[in-house]
């Protein structure tokens, strides 16, 4: 490891451009013509469009156009999709709804797109999207997606009767039923996972442009994975086939999960640039990202441990029902099934475990993806009922989880899961440790003095990471194989470049895969670029989720580095008339190993390309790629510990400690590894403490600002200590796991841990907001 | 936000003729409610009068125990004066946690009581403190002024020009924040005047705006003390319920944050 290479704490190279204010995001860029797009939205949570009358929006100043869902249909524009097959138990396939760029038909929640805009001025879109009148007829609203279930409720999409999407299973349940007739214990528990909003810094957006000379489109747009952007648009959407479409994504301020999806936006603006001869640009304003970008989490379920005399889990059944909105978003059926249910197991050897899920349709946005997927879900159900249980047996949390923790590697789970490595007490000694849980009963002491209640709360989380073995992910249904690329060019003056189809939206990967290259090839990183974001400059990619981009992105570079590396050698070899076997490549220089001959970097990168003097047969140039299918999942596991003091009168909690043991395998550079656990942190927190997605009776989302959704503030949070152990993953060639989503995954059930320690009530729900901690408080009494 | 005019009044003689002759006029002051409300294009005052830039508005004079502070005055200003610190430091901690640093530099205390929006801080102050609303027609007393959630004694036209108090012996403000906006989700002023008369005053929970708690008021002028209050029951069927707390919650805020202000009194 060199200064700048793998495991060095090398400050962002990105940050100089984003701390002073240089960033180029999509609402930064404009082009010759281009004009602003408004979207006329549903203010009805349910409700037939009668008619769209635009007669008058037409005529008013600066309006270019104004084109609704009839037109849009008319042109062949293709409805979203949903690009994960799941099966109900009874065989038959996901029922899936129409779901429209802009609606013409039905409107089923309240910021529905209905008709596009453009004008000269945004103010001016704005001024005729409020002259659009949108005749709609009323329909009867459901929110609650249990109450969905139920007969008699208003049906959102006739595919999808008592809207139902699917009833789907995994694991075996006469197993798990046998199990928990025999239990010396069952802990019943029923657990709800809060709606939240996802908040990026960056807003949403969109800029269509249609080149008429060469019928070609471009989108810049606000996405995690343009590729994928481009191919759905392309083969589902009709927009217009790959090799007419560049889709660019360049700075994006933050996504966690919610800029994967293709939205209605990005088509309509590609669509309306060409029906109306003028680039097209809308920006999402705050309101509109709270109405529209896809929301994640919103479970309810109900849970059955069993354990047997000496406290072993025996058994798990899970009955869990998901709500997904209105529509079935991009990966909206993954996310309460493969990336949740198979990681009920935790970090324990269960023997037996059954999940039974049902999603559900509901007048509210649609529901996806958002930072952990479906293993902060199972991380939740599984740690708060380990708590529970604790309190119910009468055993320390530490004592239980200890005692069912899985010792041997690898292990096959009941629920298809094989994790490869991993050392969960280490991870529960190093927490408890640093957060001196044996010193806690003498601080609750102390604190009983001050009147505040002190209460501690620990969480073991796992979750799979590096997603995913594209024939297995085939296997359970997904559209896409989920591997990824990557391009070395090595430039005849030896600077190099790197295309990866990962992409950066907070990540630091200019910074983090730049350290591979210095590290392998001893070059300085300024010489080392990354080039990301764009259909047009990178190869097909696979882009960045599911903390996906060091254990398969990185895995993809080191393969194409591997093959730089071989090639270079060769060159070196014949240069210095030596064996290619003998050539080491130390602090930017080939060498012969043993003698003082050696060929710099820049000198062997030149040869290559003038070409006069290379071994005989040899193609010019340097430049290799590669593509990485990942053999495994990889499993990041932890414990984390949070201590809180409550204030019985008001039911403020006030976070005195958090202690986060992260094992991410090896690790590239801690300092971004850390800031990714911080902010995971403030996520998981955000959730447990502050946030949740409100909508009324008839629909309407109370929670359409920050007025009234909580996000957390500095002020809300303690000062964070992080630590990590490594078992390195076995799987890929830089033995690294993923800490993308860890922080948001295992810190929720350990700070409601915590609460209902201390107040002495387990009966509490996700945000633990005062009124409720105060109104748990005082029913405990 | 929809096209509107502009324009910064000289004198408070200068706004009036202007607010006269504009169409759906407006006095802008801070604007720290209205202007966020034009953008989301829920106001659309055909003229804004500023009001920031009057300097027979402008200012906090101490004379003795008896406090004037110009009704452009800012949040960070009165939170600041090391005058006002030393006679009524309440009234300076309250300016202190109004909204954050921006709000502080741009909110006044005129704007703040002429929108009496009921999560605001000000408005218990005012009461609190027996205050005297000057306007440049009349004065008024805190107890007519605030006349519901966003409604106040104002007529058209008319205009804040100052407020004005007796320090108290003793006063303190505590409150509980909402804690997604930060304003108050119950805030109680409390004081205690020289001649001995108790006055509490409650915002953020009152279904109404703000309003005085007679009950608190007639056992701390018994006992000025926190336990003076520990038999009290807040009445919950006046006060608001919302997604942050509801009516019961907000009662036992009410006492909590009474206590609280009598203690730190």
């Amino acid at each position: 490891m060199g200064v700048e290479g793998i495991g060095a704490r090398v400050a962002r190279k990105e940050d100089k451009r984003f701390l002073t204010g240089k960033g180029r995001y999509t609402d930064d860029m404009s082009v010759p013509g281009m004009k602003y797009a408004v979207f006329v939205r549903s203010p009805h949570a349910h409700a037939k469009i009668v008619k769209v009358d635009a007669s008058a929006a037409r005529g008013m100043p600066g309006v270019i156009g104004v084109l609704d869902g009839k037109q849009l249909l008319a042109d062949g524009i293709g409805n979203l999709i949903c690009g994960w097959m799941i099966h109900s138990k009874d065989g038959s396939p996901m029922k899936m709804g129409a779901w429209r760029p802009l609606a013409h038909e039905t409107v089923r929640y309240v910021g529905d797109a209905v008709a596009i805009v453009v004008a000269d001025s945004v103010a001016e879109a704005r001024d005729a999207a409020e002259a659009v009148v949108v005749e709609y007829r009323e329909l009867p609203v459901v929110i609650d997606a249990t109450r969905a279930l139920e007969a008699g409720q208003p049906q959102l999409h006739p595919e999808a009767p008592n809207n139902l999407i699917f009833d789907w299973q995994i694991g075996d349940e006469a197993a798990t039923d046998t199990a928990i007739a025999a239990a010396a214990h069952v802990t019943e528990v029923t657990i709800h996972n809060n709606r939240l909003s996802p908040n990026p810094m960056e807003p949403r957006a969109a800029l269509g442009i249609y080149d008429a000379g060469d019928d070609h489109y471009t989108c810049y747009t606000t996405s995690q994975n343009p590729h994928v952007a481009r191919l759905v648009m392309s083969a589902f959407y009709n927009v217009a086939p790959e090799n007419k479409l560049r889709v660019i994504a360049p700075d994006v301020g933050g996504g966690f999960g919610s800029k994967i999806y293709i939205y209605p936006e990005e088509i309509v603006c590609l669509w309306a640039s060409k029906r109306t001869g003028v680039p097209v640009k809308w920006t999402s304003d705050r309101t509109e990202a709270f109405l529209t970008d896809a929301h994640g989490r919103d479970h309810v379920s109900k849970v059955k441990m069993a354990f047997d005399a000496n406290n072993r889990i025996i058994g798990l059944k899970v009955d869990t029902v998901a709500n997904l909105g209105a529509y079935m978003s991009l990966f909206s059926s993954a996310v309460p099934t493969y990336l949740y249910a198979t990681l009920l197991s935790g970090q324990y050897a269960i023997p037996a475990i059954h999940a039974n899920v049902r999603t559900v349709y509901t007048n509210t946005a649609p529901v996806d993806a958002y930072r952990g997927a479906g293993r902060p879900e199972a991380t939740y159900l599984l740690e708060r009922t380990m708590e529970t249980a604790a309190r119910e047996l009468g055993v320390s949390p530490a004592e239980l989880r200890r005692v069912n923790f899985i010792r041997s590697f690898p292990h096959q789970t009941p629920v298809i899961m094989n994790y490869d490595a991993g050392d969960y007490e280490a991870s529960l000694e190093a927490a408890m440790k640093a957060a001196d849980w044996n010193g806690f009963a003498a601080r609750k002491a102390e604190a009983e003095r001050r009147g505040m209640k002190r209460g501690i709360g620990m969480s073991c989380y796992i979750e799979a990471c590096g997603i995913a073995p594209s024939a297995a992910v085939g296997s359970l249904g997904a559209g896409v194989g989920l591997w990824e690329s990557a391009e070395v060019r090595v430039n005849a003056v030896g600077t190099i470049e790197v295309l990866t189809g990962s992409h950066s939206h907070g990540q630091g990967h200019e910074t983090t895969f730049a350290q591979l290259v210095a590290d392998r090839f001893g070059v300085p990183l300024d010489s080392v670029n990354i080039v990301h974001g764009d259909t047009d400059k990178v190869q097909m990619g696979m882009g960045t989720y599911g903390s996906r981009s060091g254990a398969v992105g990185m895995s993809a570079v080191v393969k194409a580095l591997d093959k730089v590396e071989a090639k270079a050698k060769k060159i070196a070899a014949h240069l210095m008339e030596a064996d290619e076997s003998d050539i080491v490549i130390e602090n930017g220089e080939l060498k012969v190993a043993g003698t003082d001959k050696a060929v710099p970097w820049f000198q062997m990168a030149l040869a290559a390309y003038t070409a006069h003097n290379l071994p005989a047969g040899m193609e010019p140039g340097l430049k290799e790629g590669a593509f990485y299918d990942p053999a495994n999942f990889t499993f990041p596991a932890g414990c984390y510990i949070c201590e809180v003091e409550v204030d019985p009168d008001t039911g403020r909690t006030k976070i005195v400690q958090f202690v986060a043991a992260d094992d991410f395998g090896n690790i590239i550079n801690p300092m971004i590894v850390e800031g990714q656990v911080h902010g995971g942190l403030a996520q998981g927190i955000g959730q447990a403490l502050l946030e949740g997605v409100h909508y009324d009776a008839s629909g309407q989302l109370l929670t359409a600002s920050y007025m009234d959704y909580a996000m957390p503030r500095a002020d809300d949070l303690p000062s964070f200590q992080v630590s990590t152990s490594n078992t390195p993953c076995p799987n890929n060639p830089l033995g690294i796991k993923g800490c993308g989503e860890a922080g948001a995954i295992g810190s929720p059930p350990a700070l409601i841990n915590a609460i209902t320690d201390a107040i002495g009530n387990n009966a509490l729900t996700m945000p633990a907001t005062p009124q409720k901690v105060w109104a748990a408080a005082h029913a405990a009494k | 936000m929809y096209e509107t005019h502009y324009h910064r009044a000289s004198s408070v003689q200068d706004a009036v003729s202007r607010m006269e002759a504009a169409g759906e006029g407006k006095y802008v002051s801070g604007g720290m409610t209205l202007i966020p409300t034009m953008k989301q294009r829920l106001a659309s005052p055909s003229d804004l009068i500023d009001l920031r830039h009057i300097a027979e508005m402008q200012g906090i004079t101490v004379n003795g125990r008896s406090v004037r502070i110009g009704a452009a005055t800012t949040h960070y200003d009165v939170a600041s004066s090391a005058a006002l610190k030393a006679v009524c430091p309440a009234i300076c901690h309250l300016a202190s946690h109004i909204g954050d640093p921006h709000v502080r530099h741009m909110g006044t205390i005129g704007g703040s009581i002429a929108n009496n929006d009921p999560a605001a801080d000000y408005p218990a102050a005012m009461l609190g403190l027996a205050a005297t609303i000057v306007t440049n027609r009349r004065e008024v007393a805190a107890d007519d002024f605030f006349a519901g959630l966003f409604e106040t004694a104002l007529e058209d036209s008319e205009i804040i020009t100052a407020v004005r108090f007796d320090a108290p012996a003793k006063a303190a403000y505590q409150k509980f924040a909402n804690p997604a906006s930060r304003y108050a989700m119950t805030g109680v002023f409390v004081a205690k005047g020289d001649d001995g008369a108790v006055r509490v005053a409650v915002t953020g929970a009152g279904a109404n705006g703000v309003f005085r708690q007679a009950e608190m008021e007639a056992a701390l002028a018994a006992n000025w003390s926190p336990d003076a209050l520990a038999t009290i029951s807040v009445d919950a069927s006046d006060l608001l319920s919302d997604i942050h707390a509801d009516a019961a919650y907000r009662a036992n805020l009410v006492k909590v944050m009474a206590k609280r202000a009598v203690a730190a009194a």
